[in-house]
């Protein structure tokens, strides 16, 4: 199996590619609403993989990871909405947001250089709660982000005169709103997969691997630490930016209250839950923890009736209850995620034996 | 210099022209500070020992308070005099969550000791989400009124105003604390728990059983919790299935602030950030012309902790913990 | 004003066949009087209406109360068999969960687009409801919500989106309004920094200073805080002569107590956010004698209020929480709206909303160019042993409006029973009076027959 899949091979791809290209479609037969839940799964994959290069490769437990995506949400939402009656195009906030993201994770890292482990998460936190709630309040006494009431009314994805919203005709198929910001979130998904490819296996990617491994041993062998940890706050930040600034245009509304630690902590799990610092491993954990809420609300319900015949907990309450379970029984079951990388295996089962 | 109020039983007279604001803030900052401390105890005991963030800590608080309010109320409707009917619900709340604490380390943790160290902090935080949603089954989604246990004594001092509760919240967590360090530092139990604390393996070796030393340290910080949870629910007479993580969030800060793994440093690290909140509330809107008001109520002790850790990278109070993570 | 009586004089027509086939239920006022149910075999088709509010989390119990207000008024209209189009309606209610997400909000509303439902039925957060509006606007389907107060929402230029409850504004402004009548010159505000709280608290702090009071501290919390302490003390040392929360009760309840034995003074005033038994319960003693505003009449001043409490206690087996009389408005006037232009497609029946009229359970139904209520009479009730006192309603900018309603229904009431029903003086307290007063005469009517 895991040869057919391989997507070293050209079949592998080409196998790929098809199921992506058919999946909107096949999802469009269960409702349009599964498109945009599908979007928000690609979604978590581009926030996962960009926590994954912070969290997963050089190691650095960072809480406040959804700040980031804020920012770029918004960077987006104030260039391209009548709030400062700016239309900037799709493709010049994008870069801008991301920008104004890496700029936050630099921020962000140069004061917590020193900090290791359950320290850095706390103020990583820290820093996550900071931004939302300066969000939540620029809008006195100059009225930067509109506070509480978010920002309304922001632009479509818009190549000159093709938008992204509504329905439109491409090479004869006709496509919905949600498919076509599916086609744009697959075309950057690939994009930060293959970045996140590259840099596993390349000089900065196994510097990150030293640093999380041994952060001193790595500093002794002549890796240059602190530009390195800063480098991966700051490429991890600028994902979350070019995430926000999509999230921003799909929804056309962002408010503080979609920034809340609570989203950190589900980024969070998702890389954890799938394997930390194992690419598809990520994708997984992040695919698996977006549409499971959706399934276990369309499951749960019809499942309590058919057995007792009648609803004895009402279905959104144990919906969170059997994710709560899930990740509890996941870590108990399988502690390095559900799809490790092999080294990371090999190592836990070493561990192990050393351990007895 | 005018003098703009005179308190005549006490003989002090107050200068400044709105003391009486100033040391209601500071009162208002250690209770709420106490509270913090109260429940950082319980955070760091079971890390100083485990070196794990156990996120639940705030849900086993919330469970403290519900089971306290259910038995309570029961009692008192029963026809139970209320001192009686307060007691049996602390004490039914302490043993509730001792074996929450207890159960919580058998199940969750114990079988990820050797797991990569992000897993029990994801166990830990599905844990969190199990408890509160199994809260909010139980108990349902409204708030609930805390029954009144303690009769309601007013105190007044130079112009700031304070109740008895929260006198007992402060000498609550200050015996607690001194108990916690007798307890560590003066007997068999606390010696194995530093034992374990520095190396499990070899205080095993030495005859320390440190599975059961754990449990203890789970079992005497969910008894924590449990107090705090009862502490909560006296002094603001609500309670909810979510007002657990907040207030977990808030005091594992201040464990933080304090040096996590400290016990001292707990309680300073929770008193100090109750006064930064008081203080930041109260003053910081005034000193930045209205530009930083109380809206950045919450941010203040977050400020406070990035600097204090760029200085002091192990918090206020920590050991180098050399390169543990 | 000649069109306008016959619609009244039409609706009581209406109103006197449904007595005369001995239907329990409060008749409809509508253009097209809706015939005594027939049994021919006539073709049924199903109108699928959406309903959206937070089924989980802190809000629940209120997108529950919605719900029901909603499957309230779904069954009522079922009952009553009507036909849109030479065809029997039968309505259905698809209920989702936004969980007060904005996120979520976009999916369900995604999925009610997808289920081609004629029309959307909340949400209840202004949070969820305004990123939502978009969809249904794109989808060009109706969307009418009971609780979203933000003025934002109808301000956006949809064509597709009304509510039926005064928003932020109205409410801020009649509380400002009522703050200067109490004899108020110092007031200090707290909001939650939600966007319902913080809108509120502006449109208060905007009024309050128009009506020349003087606003001595601005201070925050958030909704998830359960200790006020530290801000009170400092508007303790501002001396104001009243408090003013923009917030809900779960917060509102705690700082009335917080004050007390902080040892303040100062009354305490918020909206509809406190304005609930919950508030009373949080806040004990300490909110005794203080007041708090809901926009509408109370139920108990209004015609069918009454007996709308008893048909939903009765159903439900528990008391209306808040917003339930709107939901269940809402969904009467999206169905007046088809049945008056006879038609369930949204695209034929979306301008008659714009155009309804409707003597609703809440107020006389009639929207402005945005889409929002006009009138929007907002009431004041004090706390007083344990329970919410009707103290009285201000109508703010409109009340000319809901004057010149009242008038028109009060000379319908004549036109057709010949007896004058008198009126109070208070012109909006007249609207609601005027209305039973038809009614009234009409049952009369009957009898004498």
């Amino acid at each position: 199996m895991s040869k057919w899949l391989n997507p070293r091979s050209a079949f592998g791809i080409a196998l790929i590619a098809a199921a992506l290209i058919a999946l909107p479609f096949v999802a469009a037969m269960g409702g349009q609403a599964w498109v945009r839940i599908l979007n928000f799964a690609i979604l978590y994959v581009f926030l996962a993989l960009g926590l994954n290069i912070v969290v997963g490769f050089a190691g650095l437990l960072d809480l406040g990871y959804i700040a980031f995506y804020a920012v770029g949400a918004y960077t987006y939402a104030l260039l391209a909405s009548p709030h400062f009656g700016l239309h900037w195009p799709f493709w010049v906030i994008l870069p801008i947001g991301a920008a104004v993201a890496c700029f936050f994770g630099v921020l962000l890292g140069s004061p917590t250089l020193k900090l290791r482990g359950d320290y850095l998460a706390i103020v990583t936190l820290g820093f996550g709660e900071i931004v939302r709630i300066f969000l939540n309040n620029l809008n006195a006494p100059i009225n930067v982000t509109n506070g509480p009431q978010g920002i309304t009314l922001i632009d479509t994805v818009a190549f000159g005169d093709f938008r992204f919203s509504g329905t439109s005709q491409v090479l004869g198929v006709s496509l919905s709103g949600p498919q076509k910001y599916y086609f744009l979130l697959v075309a950057l998904a690939i994009f930060v997969i293959i970045i996140n490819l590259r840099l596993q296996n390349s000089r900065i990617g196994r510097a990150w691997q030293a640093i999380r491994e041994d952060e001193i041993a790595a500093k002794a062998i002549g890796i240059n630490t602190r530009n390195l940890k800063l480098l991966a706050f700051a490429m991890g930040a600028s994902f979350g930016g070019v995430a926000g600034g999509v999230f921003s245009a799909m929804q056309g509304f962002v408010s503080p209250e979609s920034f809340s630690l609570i989203e950190s902590i589900m980024i969070l799990a998702m890389v954890v839950l799938g394997g930390m610092g194992h690419i598809p491993g990520v994708i997984l954990g992040a695919v698996l923890l977006s549409i499971l809420p959706e399934v276990l609300r369309y499951g749960v319900g019809p499942l309590q009736m058919a057995l007792f015949g009648k609803m004895l907990i009402d279905p959104e309450s144990l919906r969170m209850l059997i994710f709560g379970l899930a990740l509890v029984l996941v870590m108990r079951f399988k502690p390095a995620g559900l799809w490790p990388s092999p080294e990371r295996k090999r190592e836990l089962s070493e561990k192990r034996a050393g351990a007895v | 210099m005018k003098r703009h109020r005179k308190v005549p039983f006490l003989h002090v007279a107050v200068d400044l022209p709105k003391m009486d604001i100033f040391l209601q803030q500071i009162i208002n900052g250690l209770v709420q500070g106490s509270i913090y401390a109260l429940v950082a105890l319980g955070y760091t005991m079971v890390y100083g020992i485990m070196g794990l963030i156990n996120f639940a800590h705030g849900e086993v608080v919330m469970i403290g308070t519900l089971v306290t309010i259910t038995v309570a109320t029961t009692l008192i409707k029963a026809g139970m005099p209320v001192a009686v009917a307060g007691l049996a619900g602390l004490s039914s709340a302490v043993l509730v969550c001792m074996a929450l604490g207890w159960g919580l380390e058998r199940i969750a943790y114990r079988p990820l000791r050797n797991a990569p160290r992000l897993t029990p902090l994801i166990t830990a935080i599905g844990m969190s989400i199990v408890l509160q949603n199994v809260a909010m089954i139980v108990w349902g989604r409204n708030y609930l009124t805390f029954p009144h246990l303690l009769p309601k004594v007013n105190f007044e001092f130079a112009g700031a105003h304070f109740t008895a509760i929260q006198v007992m919240i402060v000498v609550v967590s200050g015996l607690t604390m001194a108990g916690l360090v007798l307890l560590v530092y003066r007997t068999k139990l606390g010696m194995a728990m530093r034992a374990t604390a520095q190396n499990p393996q070899v205080a095993s070796l030495m005859g320390v059983n440190s599975n059961r030393v754990i449990s203890a340290a789970f079992v005497i910080g969910s008894a924590l919790g449990a107090l705090a949870g009862v502490m909560v629910g006296t002094y603001y007479e609500i309670a909810h299935y979510q007002m657990g993580f907040m207030l977990g969030l808030k005091a594992f800060t201040a464990a933080v602030l304090g040096g996590i793994g400290n016990l001292a440093g707990a309680m300073a690290g929770g008193i100090l950030l109750g006064i930064i909140e008081a203080l930041g509330a109260g003053y910081i809107g005034d000193l930045t012309g209205g530009f930083l008001g109380s809206h950045y109520q919450d941010i203040f002790a977050f400020i406070v902790l990035i600097v204090v850790l760029m200085f002091k990278p192990s918090g206020l109070f920590g050991e180098k913990t050399g390169d543990r993570a | 004003m000649q069109a306008k009586l016959s619609v009244v004089a039409l609706s009581v027509a209406a109103a006197l066949a449904m007595t005369a086939c001995g239907k329990k239920e409060e008749p409809k006022p509508a253009a097209a009087p809706a015939a005594p149910a027939a049994p021919a075999a006539k073709p049924v088709i199903v109108v699928k209406l959406g309903h959206v509010a937070p089924m989980t989390g802190p809000q629940a119990h209120l997108g529950k109360d919605n719900e029901s207000g909603a499957r309230l008024a779904i069954e009522e209209l079922n009952a009553q068999g009507l036909e849109i189009g030479g065809a029997k309606v039968s309505f259905e209610l698809l209920g989702e969960d936004d969980q007060a997400d904005p996120k979520q909000g976009s999916i369900v509303a995604q999925k009610l687009v997808d289920a081609k439902v004629a029309g959307v039925i909340g949400h209840l957060n202004s949070g969820t409801t305004i990123p939502a509006s978009k969809l249904y606007s794109d989808a060009g389907i109706p969307q009418i919500s009971g609780s979203a107060t933000n003025p934002k929402y109808t301000q956006q230029g949809f064509k597709t989106a009304f509510r039926v409850m005064a928003n932020d504004v109205q409410q801020g402004k009649s509380l400002g309004e009522f703050a200067a009548k109490q004899g108020v010159k110092t007031v200090a505000i707290v909001d939650d920094r939600t966007a319902y709280g913080q809108g509120l608290a502006d449109e208060f702090k905007k009024a309050a200073e128009a009506a020349g009071i003087k606003v001595v501290a601005t201070e925050y919390t958030n909704d998830k805080a359960t200790d006020f302490k530290a801000i009170l003390t400092k508007i303790k040392s501002t001396k104001p002569d009243l408090v003013f929360y923009g917030g809900m009760d779960a917060q509102g309840g705690p700082m009335a107590k917080q004050m007390k034995e902080l040892g303040i003074k100062a009354k305490f005033l918020g909206g509809d956010g406190v304005c609930t038994p919950e508030f009373m319960k949080l806040g004990g003693e300490a909110t005794e004698g203080n007041y708090c505003s809901l926009p509408g009449m109370p139920l108990e001043k209004l015609a069918k209020g009454p007996e709308f409490k008893d048909k939903f206690t009765k159903k439900f087996g528990m008391d209306i929480q808040l917003y339930a009389p709107y939901v269940y408005d809402a969904v009467m006037v999206m169905a007046d709206s088809m049945k008056r232009a006879d038609s369930v497609d949204p695209a034929k029946y979306l301008p008659a909303v714009g155009q309804t009229k409707y003597d609703g359970v809440t107020a006389m139904i009639e929207f402005d160019q945005f889409g929002d209520l006009k009138g929007g009479e907002i009431s004041i009730y004090q706390y007083k042993g344990g329970k919410l006192e009707y103290v009285e309603t201000l109508g703010g900018s409109a009340v000319g409006a809901v004057k010149e309603a009242a008038a028109e229904v009060k000379e319908a009431a004549k036109a057709v029973a010949g007896a004058a029903s008198a009126a109070g003086a208070d012109a909006v307290k007249a609207g609601a009076e005027a209305v039973k007063g038809a009614a009234e005469a009409t049952k009369a009517a009957v009898e004498k027959k």
